[in-house]
């Protein structure tokens, strides 16, 4: 399988993406921002860190770089895309997925392993994952999830909701919402569910040593379910 | 021609630096602040010299980039 990262001036978790792809069997490629075309790929990856320093809003300027338009023909076509942390954020600004990022509600970055629960499992990214809870990390400035009424109707009734933020035993509260999102909010798909956004950091779960396991999960299913 | 842009939050959404410049103001005796709400504003240098056109074409702007049309409102002033 092949993955490609799109790397953006600021982006700062790039190479630990790369680091989990290939330890997990994809055959991953780096493209810079200012290519115009990606090479045939089965995932494209946008990872997290401060694209542009932030500047405007966060992921705004990345939304509408040289390399985006090649990204969301790939996922209109079908093709997964992922986004981590900042590439969440770019998604929503590019609107592939719906809502914002907004500032955390206590204005602190919060850096801290959380756990999430999954939602649906009728996709590409979750289907035959074993666990219902992940222990993830998170490092944010901006990771309150906020989309209208309307939209958050919309979200619930097509099961675009992908995973929020719970205890360890999966109980949803304002106690376990790091950061002020609606509905303990952590990731989100579209409708097809090709496209997935999330705060939460896999990459930085991928070594029972160092941090925890329950990243490789995340990967070795998603190469799996794309084999 | 130079057109300025205000770009605010929308009437209910959260808004926790404007809470926490409020807060700094009451702390600081200005007892009678009751709310800020805080925003961005832009001046933009335009080579076009029908203001009907550079309007326009800054109000594509803020749809396009300027403003998040999902919590945010803008103004052309």
């Amino acid at each position: 399988m092949k993955s490609s990262v799109i790397i953006f001036p600021g982006s700062n978790c790039d190479r630990d993406m790369d680091v989990a792809l290939k330890k997990f069997g994809f055959k991953n490629q780096m493209i810079w921002h200012n290519d115009k075309t990606i090479p045939k790929s089965d995932l494209i990856v946008l990872p997290g860190g401060f694209s542009y320093g932030d500047y405007l809003r966060c992921g705004s300027i990345a939304s509408k770089s040289k390399i985006i338009k090649s990204v969301i023909d790939f996922a209109n076509s079908g093709g997964l895309v992922l986004g981590i942390c900042n590439g969440f954020q770019i998604l929503t600004e590019t609107g592939l997925l719906p809502g914002i990022l907004q500032q955390n509600m206590y204005l602190n970055f919060i850096c801290k392993n959380v756990f999430i629960k999954i939602k649906d499992k009728k996709n590409k990214y979750f289907k035959n994952i074993k666990k219902d809870i992940l222990e993830l990390h998170i490092a944010h400035n901006e990771g309150n999830y906020f989309c209208s009424e309307q939209e958050l109707k919309s979200l619930e009734d097509n099961s675009q909701i992908a995973i929020t933020y719970c205890d360890s035993k999966g109980l949803e509260n304002d106690d376990n919402n790091p950061n002020g999102a609606i509905k303990n909010i952590a990731g989100i798909f579209n409708k097809s569910k090709n496209i997935l956004g999330m705060m939460p950091h896999p990459e930085r779960m991928i070594d029972k040593y160092l941090s925890g396991e329950d990243g490789s999960l995340f990967f070795e299913n998603l190469l799996e379910n794309l084999r | 021609m130079k057109i300025k842009v205000k770009v605010t939050l929308k009437n209910g959404v959260l808004d926790p630096q404007g809470k926490a410049i409020q807060q700094t103001l009451n702390g600081m005796n200005f007892s009678n602040v009751e709310e800020v709400r805080q925003g961005k504003f832009f001046e933009i240098n335009i080579n076009e010299n029908d203001e009907t056109k550079a309007k326009s074409q800054v109000e594509d702007m803020c749809k396009k980039l300027l403003a998040n049309l999902v919590i945010e409102d803008y103004q052309i002033i």
